[in-house]
């Protein structure tokens, strides 16, 4: 079965990013881009697949900017077979996105579709959902244990009081949560293997998606701070500090 | 405007965030229904007729929400959803499932976790890990939210609103429930709790977490968590706090042996008043703590239980 396994390019997890001036965005110039940290788990849990047998083929693809290219190229050096970018400059909404998704799911045909749960610059914690939506499959979202046999999947999912094991149909879509796995680390003869895998490169036109969103971003704050309180001797002080200032106790 | 909030309970009882929901609905402004899908859900139906602000309870009560499973609730939603302006639900884990399913099938998009309401179609949320707020305005004729329970005070138990069963069932046969592992405790739910003591990397193990405990229960708090105290297996992972963990607002946050990475901050610094605990007079946890204490933790941490 083929695995297709989406992956966003976004600001390094390290960068504390600062809001623009003209509070129109965060300021991206500059910074340390990579591959979004939920993604990477959901690229190793596709090798993972393959490595079992269980999948023939891992796809990879990313929707973004040229440069995302360098993150199709780390999912292949991490053990994809192939990659396909869906080049656009806008910044696309998660339904968006997730219609070209389901565009590409038809196209290929794949059993499984996995992704990260969210991408740490949005935050949005949506696509998977919309996609498993589109397509009329099921979902597995916050995956942290992942078993494909028979035609169906069971994940066990992150949960508000603990862990759900539930069992779905295949075709699937699975987010992957921060326990999945641990990713490896890409070795250098396979990046350089990498280069030489093919990608093809696309529009969202040519899936005939209609990108523009009906959520406009006024502005853009910074979130108000939080200043340094005061250091406390001892215990005794703090005890104090908490029942007679803060009056918390 | 109409809004349909849907509940997050348990089916014996609502989850005290629904109360913080239907506050959001409450500034929006309209008519405000709410969805009880579940299973033997009477008692979380009842429950939610008490909150305030809410006119009608509706309650879908069968086998196929038994489990809040996201294919069958959205495909109940997204037709009953037709019907209102604006859909609502918590931040939760059940939410954040389910919600974006419904957006889809609506063909609308969904603003995830808002922190305030500016107007009917205007709402700021937090990006980046809360480094910045986003004010985003929504064109869509459904808007479908999804809210921090943490950023909008719980409405009173006080109303008495009309119920009425929702006869139509969707069961898209796509998935089923297999089991469900949930931490037995008797603190209070993490992100309704009024004290939260979290411990990380520094507190060493799952044995030595128990000074963590032995503090939360003498303060009748909930215990949180950092990534890495998760990752090294010293607590469960519901105790997770921060970016993709539970955001928690408590009345006081103490912080024990937590460095502070930006991404726990995420988690906790709306917190009213934080005191962090460590022995690394440097770490980035006292940037945003009123009173840090420069200290060993596991000498600290039984001494301020002692001494509460």
């Amino acid at each position: 079965m083929k695995v297709l396994v989406a992956v966003k390019r976004v600001v390094d997890y390290n960068v504390k990013v600062r809001v623009k001036a003209d509070q129109s965005d965060v300021d991206l110039t500059n910074v340390k881009m990579s591959m979004n940290p939920f993604c990477e788990i959901a690229v190793e849990e596709a090798v993972r697949l393959k490595e079992k047998g269980i999948a023939t083929e891992v796809i990879a693809v990313s929707i973004g900017p040229k440069n995302a290219q360098e993150q199709l190229r780390t999912a292949m050096a991490l053990g994809a077979d192939r990659g396909i970018l869906v080049e656009t400059d806008e910044q696309l909404g998660s339904l968006a996105v997730a219609k070209i998704l389901a565009k590409i799911a038809e196209e290929e045909q794949p059993q499984v579709i996995l992704m990260g749960k969210q991408s740490i610059d949005t935050d949005n914690n949506q696509t998977t959902q919309m996609l498993a939506a589109l397509a009329g499959f099921s979902q597995g979202a916050f995956a942290a244990e992942l078993t494909v046999e028979d035609g169906k999947a069971t994940v066990a999912r992150e949960i508000d009081g603990g862990m759900q094991t539930i069992q779905i149909n295949l075709p699937a879509v699975i987010s992957a949560d921060l326990r999945l796995n641990e990713p490896r680390y890409a070795k250098l003869p396979d990046i350089m293997k990498a280069k030489k895998k093919p990608m093809d490169t696309k529009t969202p036109a040519d899936y005939g998606v209609e990108t523009a969103s009906k959520v406009k971003t006024l502005k853009v704050e910074p979130p108000a701070e939080r200043s340094a309180g005061i250091k406390v001797g001892s215990v005794d002080e703090l005890v104090d500090k908490l029942k007679n200032e803060a009056k918390v106790v | 405007m109409s809004i349909l909030v849907i509940a997050d309970h348990h089916n014996s009882d609502l989850i005290p965030v629904t109360a913080n929901v239907v506050a959001a609905a409450k500034a929006i402004g309209g008519d405000i229904h709410l969805l009880v899908a579940g299973a033997d859900c009477q008692a979380a139906a009842e429950a939610g007729a008490k909150l305030d602000g809410v006119s009608k309870v509706l309650v879908a009560d069968n086998a196929a929400y038994a489990n809040q499973l996201a294919e069958n609730t959205a495909a109940l939603v997204a037709t009953l959803g037709k019907n209102y302006t604006h859909i609502l639900t918590g931040a939760t884990g059940n939410g954040k499932n389910f919600m974006p399913r419904i957006a889809a099938l609506l063909d609308v998009e969904q603003i995830s976790e808002i922190i305030s309401v500016e107007s009917a179609d205007t709402f700021k949320r937090p990006i980046y890990a809360g480094n910045a707020i986003a004010t985003v305005q929504s064109e869509d004729a459904i808007k479908v939210i999804t809210v921090r329970g943490t950023s909008f005070d719980a409405v009173a138990d006080t109303g008495s609103a009309s119920v009425e069963a929702i006869s139509e069932v969707t069961d898209a046969g796509l998935s089923s429930f297999v089991g469900e592992e949930l931490a037995a405790s008797d603190r209070p739910e993490l992100t309704a709790a009024k004290v939260v003591v979290s411990g990380g990397r520094g507190v060493g193990s799952a044995d030595k977490f128990d000074i963590i405990y032995k503090l939360a229960d003498k303060l009748g708090g909930a215990v949180g968590a950092t990534r890495a105290a998760v990752d090294a297996g010293y607590v469960a992972n519901d105790l997770q706090v921060g970016q993709t963990g539970k955001i928690v607002a408590p009345q006081l946050y103490i912080a024990a042996g937590i460095s502070g990475a930006i991404q726990h901050l995420a988690g906790m610094k709306d917190s009213k008043v934080i005191v962090a605990i460590n022995k690394d007079e440097e770490a980035p946890i006292f940037q945003v703590a009123d009173y840090g204490l420069v200290a060993d933790l596991f000498d600290a941490v039984p001494e301020l239980e002692g001494k509460l």
